[in-house]
């Protein structure tokens, strides 16, 4: 994530009791009891425990978590439709939490809009009408509002239907007039609760699409809530993950696959496909051996092979450039021939990469010639290399078959 | 066996105090509902009979379609023929005072209801004694409040009539999905913005029934109302049974079926519509 945006969004020691002994329950908390002997003990639930998190502005943050775990919870205190037990939620710097009753809706009008799981539109009003609901809600009169909510629709692909009532709509187009109401307030944040639970995964992948594209355009701050850990990777700048009201991790989709931070996490995301996660970033080599043009010739490259016993070296310039790569066997030529540099036996047309590309993406440049791949920054600087064997197994998770076909599928090329 | 506890007497105390300490309240409401009923009474009687039936039959059409509104026709002209327009349209006017007036406390009150869990806590056991104690009763304080007429026979019918609209405005209410109502309040909207947009559209299929039933259960207690000099056909009826006068009753209670009939189709082509 990019540390340099705004903090759009600060939670700081939120805790939410539900229940009538909150001060007995959060007093039990500080001494360290358990939710469920919290729950015993007072009859309160625990909502969330003690989360502390940043939402920089522009970021697609993603809360995850088992049913129960407080993920609504969470999101419905940015807007405090769950009003805090102790802790303080930051919009923009302001504190949400000491606004009064005409300030907070303020807030709701303009800062934040939601969309729900279940749509929450109005079966009597058209497509239109709920799209412009939530400038009705603020005031505004009927010619603007509905200008905006039109505006929206034509955003979220439901030109056409503005007249229609939403039960005339299948679920994917009611959610999009969801979307649309929250997108005609013209917030600067969205918070969205299980927004494509109730869809069926084709229209589920298509309104992930759009949403992306629009966070693309648009640059909302968007919290999103999900059980589905595809989604979550898909969508998600940043994950956090909750468990019983506390705040597990929180982190990039890959630091919380490559380095869960409680068994917990790690149960939770074993079930993903990582070929679809892992980037080249983590799966490369760093500072590997390298020939430098010029500088070594074919002797020191062929000294530089027998040192770290790798018989296929990446061959940079002395400012990492990359050209290319040197197999041992014509090194061992050249320096029988004498020649002063490697120039006339680099391989140069071989694939390169950036740190973002995933291991599913690099797949097909697994070749016969098991070349490694090199991993560039946009000044084609050499960062890495990605050897055919980490690809391979990172890729099949040490399943025999898909190794078998992967190598089949190399050696036809 | 001797009567131990005397509830009836705290009762009486209660009415008797309140007949003597706010007489000018109970005046002002006698006055009040006489000109309303009167008025109105004036208005349906003065009307001329073929008019009114033109515009009940159109009415029945607009909301309810053909059948209703050949109903409609063919009840009034047979009350009227059988020389029951009167006394029908007397009772008409006591009937839509009663239910205005019941409504105009029964919705507010079913809403409160809705809204507020102690408010629940009394109103529903309230509701469940005004419902299951017998017609009758109510007349008596009312004849104590305003004495004879039709004012207390207002009174003893809102009374009578109130409970269904109460409660069915609160189960109308409760009944709105909860995440149209949390989307509102995300958006910003005030607990009116809330009722008026979101919770009285999403409910008023549900109220309408309870008016429906509001009504239904006026009519009926008009007509026992006919025993405290309210008029109309509950007079009839009531003459009808003092003289053991067979045709007379069954003239005018046909008369009561009829009116129920047509207000009852009407309503429900109301609630139908929504
Ligand atoms: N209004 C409430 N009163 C009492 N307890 C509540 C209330 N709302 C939530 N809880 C409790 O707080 C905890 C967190 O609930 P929450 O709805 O935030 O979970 P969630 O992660 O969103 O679950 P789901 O995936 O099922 O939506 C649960 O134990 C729940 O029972
Ligand atoms: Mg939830």
């Amino acid at each position: 994530m990019d540390k340099t945006r705004k903090v759009k969004v600060k939670v700081e020691d939120l805790t939410i009791v539900f229940g009538k002994q909150k001060k007995q329950a959060l007093k039990l908390l500080d001494e360290g009891f358990s939710k469920k002997e919290i729950l015993e003990k007072t009859a309160c639930t625990i909502g969330i425990n003690k989360a502390n998190f940043e939402i920089h502005e522009g970021e697609f943050f993603v809360i995850m978590g088992l049913s129960g775990s407080g993920k609504s919870t969470l999101l419905r205190c940015l807007n405090r439709l769950n009003e805090p037990t102790s802790g303080k939620v930051f919009v923009n710097d302001e504190d949400i939490t000491g606004k009064n009753n005409k300030e907070l809706l303020e807030v709701r009008r303009t800062e934040m809009s939601m969309v729900f799981q279940k749509f929450g539109l109005l079966p009597h009003h058209t497509v239109l009408s709920n799209a412009a609901f939530g400038l009705e809600i603020r005031g505004e009169d009927k010619e603007s509002r509905e200008a905006k909510a039109q505006k929206a629709l034509d955003i979220v692909g439901l030109n056409g239907f503005e007249q229609q009532l939403p039960a005339q709509l299948s679920g994917g187009m009611q959610q999009r007039v969801g979307l649309a109401r929250a997108l005609a307030n013209d917030p600067e944040v969205l918070l969205m609760d299980e927004a494509f639970s109730a869809l069926d995964p084709l229209i589920k992948a298509e309104m992930q699409d759009q949403l992306l594209e629009l966070q693309d355009t648009l640059q909302k701050t968007i919290v999103f809530i999900t059980h589905d850990l595809d989604e979550a990777i898909k969508l998600g700048d940043r994950i956090v993950i909750m468990k019983d009201g506390v705040i597990e991790q929180i982190g990039t989709a890959e630091d919380i696959l490559t380095n869960p931070a409680s068994d917990y996490v790690k149960a939770f995301v074993e079930k993903v496909d990582r070929k679809a996660i892992i980037t080249a970033g983590s799966l490369m080599f760093e500072k590997p051996t390298v020939v430098r043009f010029k500088k070594d010739g074919p002797e020191g490259a062929l000294r530089k092979m027998r040192a770290s016993g790798i018989d296929i070296l990446p061959v940079v310039d002395l400012h990492d450039h990359f050209f290319g790569f040197v197999h041992i066997n014509e090194v061992i030529q050249s320096a029988k021939r004498k020649e002063p540099t490697v120039e006339a036996i680099i391989h140069a047309n071989v694939p390169t990469v950036s740190k973002e590309v995933t291991v599913e993406e690099m797949l097909p440049l697994i070749s016969e010639v098991r070349s490694p791949i090199a991993v560039v920054n946009e000044h084609n600087r050499l960062l890495g290399i990605v050897t055919q064997t980490s690809l391979i197994i990172e890729a099949t998770k040490y399943n025999e078959e898909e190794i078998i076909e992967l190598k089949e599928q190399a050696n036809n090329q | 066996m001797n009567k131990v506890i005397d509830i009836g007497q705290y009762i009486a105390i209660a009415v008797n105090w309140l007949t003597d300490n706010l007489k000018p309240f109970f005046d002002l409401i006698k006055n009040t509902g006489n000109t309303s009923i009167l008025g109105l009474e004036w208005l349906l009687i003065a009307t001329p009979f073929f008019v009114m039936i033109a515009l009940f039959t159109a009415l029945a059409w607009w909301k309810s379609g053909k059948g209703v509104a050949l109903t409609t026709f063919l009840g009034l002209t047979l009350i009227y023929l059988m020389g029951f327009w009167t006394e029908t349209m007397e009772t008409l006017a006591l009937v839509l005072v009663a239910t205005v007036t019941a409504l105009l406390i029964s919705v507010p009150l079913g809403i409160w209801a809705a809204k507020n869990k102690f408010a629940a806590k009394i109103i529903r056991p309230l509701l469940d004694l005004m419902q299951t104690m017998p017609a009758f009763v109510y007349l008596i304080p009312a004849v104590l409040f305003f004495s004879i007429g039709k004012v207390p026979g207002a009174f003893a019918t809102i009374i009578f009539a109130m409970p269904p609209a109460v409660r069915l405005t609160t189960l109308g209410i409760d009944g709105v999905p909860k995440d149209i109502v949390e989307a509102a309040r995300s958006f910003g909207a005030t607990n009116r913005q809330i009722l008026f947009k979101v919770e009285l559209p999403l409910a008023t299929k549900t109220i309408l029934a309870g008016i429906n039933q509001t009504i239904l259960l006026s009519l009926s207690m008009v007509v026992i109302a006919g025993m405290i000099a309210a008029g109309g056909l509950g007079e009839r009826v009531l003459e009808g049974i003092n003289n053991l006068d067979i045709g007379l009753g069954f003239e005018s209670g046909l008369s009561v079926v009829i009116l129920a009939i047509i207000l009852d189709r009407i309503t429900q082509g109301f609630v139908n519509k929504k």
